[in-house]
């Protein structure tokens, strides 16, 4: 094809704005400006309700199975994470020797590991942790860089040459190893990996903050609430940051798989939680010896990691197109 | 004569290019170059130009969006330039813009009741429980209904969001009103129905306006004054209907040449100008419209390319910057 | 005007635009569209965004198609082209080239037809040309294609073509980028490339609007030049009646996707006909001595939602004019002794006097 042909078929911009236009006459449905013509009747019906931006968030959401399934999934771990505790068929910290590494069976479901614990019981009371962990480090991660990223992309200058030159030099180390590096300095223990895990993921949400703050203060909303006086607090708040809303949940929800990742690496590690404390990253880490003569111990924690962290990417997934306007429409 | 309302005086701004590596400016862009311009009360000022003229920056200088890099803006007695950044949103308050697109000048994520509530809650023009009846009266003043508060942007047209961008300058109760471009990027017919609304509002608010356009024809229905801007200067300032009949300044010729016009009687002769808008970066001395001038030859013995004509009166009113028309 | 290859050096220029007499008719028809419609299928509905739309153009005439923001003009013209991109449509109709439907050709014919017979110009030069190569990659491109020229002379004419548009000193300028040149620059080498296979018909769509008002008068100036030159006919796309005054022979006024008035140029603007049409005409702030202090004639409302078309005349309640026939029933577009054809119930010449 030619060039002239390429060009004329790229040309969506134009075509675009055209369909564009389409949509945005739906909005003209209200009534006329002057009120002195009648509105037609059956006009009215159209749009006489203002839409509602989370109904039809929903809306779509729910379009998407697999964002959906996702979300029953996740809610059925947080029900599992308040209750799971009282619910467990054994208690998952009682060690019982001559039961250990006990295949699936009726008595014990995912069956027993190498202390004679069961795994059921263990993978159940570990949701607790593993959520806990993924939402702590995510809102710890998410307030630093949504404050640093908002400050850098608004204030700009040196301001944000400082900022997001310190954000590029946590970047340059591998994650995980500067998290293992924090732990050393820190210490073991659970409360020490969420905060860990929670400062190793600042830059990727000031980075985030600030590419849509700078392209969002481009907008002329943003100078005309200068031009009414507005103080730049009030400006970032009530103006910038709702804009950038979206793109913040989407990247919480897979933070927070992200974080589970981490926090099971660090148990793996023996970094996270101590024993008998259960949670499934630290129940992975310490059956690997057993792989090959007790599969099952790897198994059942294994599959609850992937499966909340395919959960939460789905729903990630879904929240994006959901909260996309323009995705919306189609 | 009266006072003005607003003056500039020998205003610029100069935005920095490039600098050489010990951080001192080597290229410039000079968007407004020693502009000097006096708004009456009650007037409606038009300022004509094509893009990269630097009319937007002139209105962005007048609403403190930008800090001017020399001159004064002098309102109220005081230059606006030379105040705490306190006391200068006290003063700006009175100055208010009316932006080119509806569509990216209203938040998307707020209701337009917020839009026009948000600048009196903060500005405390009205008491708490006066509000909602001010953006009930608003929205009534710009021609729309009341019970459109609870709507996003999202749901109107682009005159309507036109019409909440011109109430949320309402709220402010201004006394200036930098209109820039407010119709061109809306339909012809919804045009007519936003210049005839700023019209009524500035008989009824007592507004004065700066109204920015690209072309002569927007701004000779709705202006008592007219100033043509080429590359950061001034070359013709006059009363409309003066301009309109006896323009003077080659460029200004060639812009009203340049609008088509449907009625054939008013067919004139066109000139059309070769080549682009030069660059307004590191401009060369002299006027900045030689380079495209065609009355150049006709000036023997002018400094077109040495230095740049200052304005001058050649009638009452009718200033020009051309040394075609030297004046006294 | 100067001979657009003298380029940019000049004195004193100025060109007489009144119009060259009326070629309104007896040409002989180079396409012909008839009862085009087009459906955009969305989520809330479908939006008939071109409804039974007709229009004839003529070998070596301009054709100008007005109407605002979403009156189906850019619609029809991409659905004749099928350029038209999903959620949109050809629901129905026939765009006929000579002899040949166009909308039941092959794609490969009718790439071949968009390349050397009908070639398109957009509003916007910005996005219209891509960016990392330069404006010989992209006419060589072009022009190899479809006159199967070899490199060097494929080259050659290039420079030939951005000559015949006005660039100036095109040997050098045919190595630049497209963000190396200006806005007009940009417009004129999309229209070299729409030009440079010899098209029968040029579409513009908005060519000018984009464009500063001396930069207007170039393009349109120049496109009034090629036509004489190289005898093409010209669909010319455009919201703005100022234009369609200078440079069209013949009009159709969409609205709503519809078309509500088509006439000869001097007719059209001496005595519109339809009250929308009228009102448009009416309510540009014009440069005449009289109008000043009134206020501008406006056409009250805005355009109706297109999923929720009233059932009469689609102007109707924006209309003046309007009867009871007018709300309750479509008026037909219906051809007068006079050639001109109109949809409308009501004689507007008679009710304003």
């Amino acid at each position: 094809m030619s060039e002239w042909n390429q060009s004329s078929v790229d040309e969506v911009p134009m075509r675009g704005s055209e369909s564009q236009k389409a949509d945005e006459t739906f909005a003209m449905g209200i009534a006329l400006p002057d009120g002195e013509i009648p509105v037609y009747e059956h006009d009215e019906t159209l749009h006489d309700k203002p839409e509602n931006q989370w109904l039809e968030m929903w809306r779509s959401l729910r379009a998407n199975r697999a964002a959906l399934v996702s979300l029953v999934f996740i809610t059925a771990l947080v029900v599992i994470a308040v209750i799971g505790p009282y619910i467990t068929p054994y208690n998952p910290i009682e060690t019982e020797m001559s039961n250990a590494l006990k295949p699936p069976s009726a008595e014990h479901w995912f069956g027993t590991d190498q202390l004679g614990m069961d795994i059921f019981s263990r993978v159940i009371a570990g949701t607790r942790v593993s959520l806990t962990v993924g939402l702590l480090a995510v809102s710890i991660a998410l307030t630093t860089g949504i404050i640093l990223g908002a400050i850098a992309g608004y204030a700009g200058g040196w301001v944000d040459t400082v900022i997001m030159r310190l954000m590029d030099m946590m970047l340059a180390v591998p994650s995980i190893l500067l998290a293992i590096t924090l732990m050393a300095a820190l210490g073991k223990g659970i409360d020490k990996a969420v905060i860990a895990i929670g400062l190793v993921s600042i830059p990727e949400y000031a980075r985030i903050v600030r590419g849509n703050i700078l392209s969002i203060k481009e907008n002329d909303y943003i100078a005309a609430a200068h031009v009414v006086g507005l103080s730049d607090a009030r400006i970032i708040f009530r103006h910038v940051l709702p804009n950038a809303l979206s793109v913040i949940i989407v990247r919480a929800t897979l933070g927070i798989s992200s974080a589970i990742l981490d926090t099971a690496a660090l148990g793996f590690l023996g970094l996270g939680v101590q024993p008998p404390q259960p949670e499934w990253g630290d129940m992975l880490g310490r059956a690997r010896g057993f792989i090959f003569q007790a599969p099952h111990t790897l198994l059942y924690p294994g599959m609850a990691i992937t499966a909340t962290v395919l959960a939460f990417n789905l729903l990630g997934d879904g929240l994006r197109d959901a909260l996309d306007p323009r995705a919306r429409i189609k | 004569m009266t006072e003005p309302l607003i003056s500039l005086r020998h205003l610029s701004k100069h935005f920095t290019m490039d600098r050489d590596l010990l951080g001192r400016t080597t290229s410039v862009l000079k968007a407004v170059d020693d502009l000097s311009l006096d708004i009456f009360p009650g007037e409606t000022f038009g300022l004509v130009g094509e893009s990269g003229c630097g009319k937007t920056t002139v209105g962005k200088l007048l609403v403190d969006l930008y800090t001017p890099t020399a001159g004064e803006i002098v309102y109220g007695g005081v230059d606006l330039a030379k105040l705490r950044p306190q006391e200068r949103r006290r003063y700006c308050r009175d100055i208010q813009l009316i932006f080119q697109d509806p569509y990216a000048s209203l938040n998307p994520r707020m209701p337009v009741g917020d839009i026009i509530a948000e600048p009196i809650r903060v500005n405390r023009l009205q008491p708490a429980e006066k509000i909602d009846d001010r953006v009930g009266y608003l929205l009534n003043a710009v021609g729309l209904s009341a019970n459109y508060r609870n709507r996003f942007p999202h749901e109107f047209s682009g005159g309507q969001r036109q019409r909440v961008g011109i109430a949320r300058a309402l709220a402010m109760e201004p006394k200036l009103i930098v209109c820039d471009e407010p119709v061109s990027a809306l339909d012809v017919s919804i045009q007519a129905q936003v210049l005839n609304l700023l019209d009524d509002l500035s008989e009824e608010f007592g507004l004065t306006y700066l109204f920015i356009a690209h072309g002569l024809n927007v701004v000779k229905h709705i202006s008592d004054r007219v100033g043509v801007m080429y590359l950061g200067k001034l070359v013709e300032v006059a009363p409309k209907r003066e301009l309109y009949s006896n323009p003077l300044h080659p460029y200004t010729k060639a812009l009203l040449s340049a609008i088509p016009v449907t009625n054939p009687a008013l067919r004139t002769e066109r000139i059309l100008l070769e080549g682009d808008v030069t660059s307004p970066i590191d401009p060369k001395p002299g006027c900045r419209f030689a380079s495209r001038c065609y009355a150049k030859s006709d000036c023997v013995g002018c400094d077109c390319d040495v230095e740049m004509p200052p304005l001058r009166e050649v009638s009452p009113g009718h200033l020009v910057a051309c040394y075609l028309h030297p004046g006294d | 005007m100067t001979t657009p290859d003298t380029g940019m050096s000049g004195g004193p220029m100025a060109i007489d635009v009144t119009r060259t007499p009326s070629r309104c008719d007896g040409r002989p028809v180079i396409l012909d569209v008839r009862d085009l419609s087009t459906e955009f299928v969305m989520k809330r509905g479908t939006v008939r965004a071109v409804r039974d739309v007709s229009f004839t153009v003529r070998e070596g005439e301009v054709l100008a198609i007005v109407g605002e923001s979403g009156s189906g003009k850019s619609v029809a013209a991409l659905s004749a082209m099928r350029l038209l991109q999903a959620p949109g449509r050809v629901a129905a109709g026939e765009v006929v080239y000579r002899g040949k439907d166009l909308l039941k050709l092959p794609a490969r014919e009718m790439r071949d037809v968009r390349g050397n017979h009908i070639s398109m110009i957009f509003q916007e030069p910005m996005t219209s040309l891509n960016p990392v190569f330069t404006i010989e990659d992209q006419l060589t491109e072009s022009i190899r294609t479809h006159l199967k020229l070899d490199k060097k002379a494929a080259a050659e004419r290039a420079i030939e073509m951005l000559r015949l548009v006005g660039i100036p000193s095109p040997e050098k300028r045919v190595k630049d980028y497209p963000h190396q040149m200006s806005g007009g620059m940009r417009q004129r080498v999309m229209t070299a490339m729409a030009l440079s296979c010899d098209p029968d018909v040029l579409i513009a769509d908005e060519p000018t609007t984009a464009l500063d008002v001396t930069i207007q008068a170039q393009i349109l100036a120049l496109l009034a030049e090629l036509r004489e030159k190289i005898g093409m006919a010209v669909i010319l796309i455009t919201h703005d009646l100022g234009v369609v005054a200078e440079t069209a022979d013949r009009v159709v006024v969409m609205y709503c996707g519809q078309v509500v008035e088509e006439a000869c140029a001097e007719d059209l603007f001496e005595q519109p006909l339809h009250p929308y049409t009228l009102g448009l005409l009416e309510s540009i702030p014009g440069m005449d001595e009289t109008e000043s202090d009134e206020p501008l004639y406006m056409i009250r409302g805005m355009v109706p939602n297109p999923l929720n078309l009233p059932t009469g005349c689609a102007f109707a309640p924006r209309c003046d004019y309007r009867t009871e026939q007018c709300v309750r029933e479509m008026p037909p577009l219906v051809e007068r002794a006079d050639g001109r054809k109109l949809r409308c119930f009501v004689d507007v010449t008679e009710v304003r006097q």
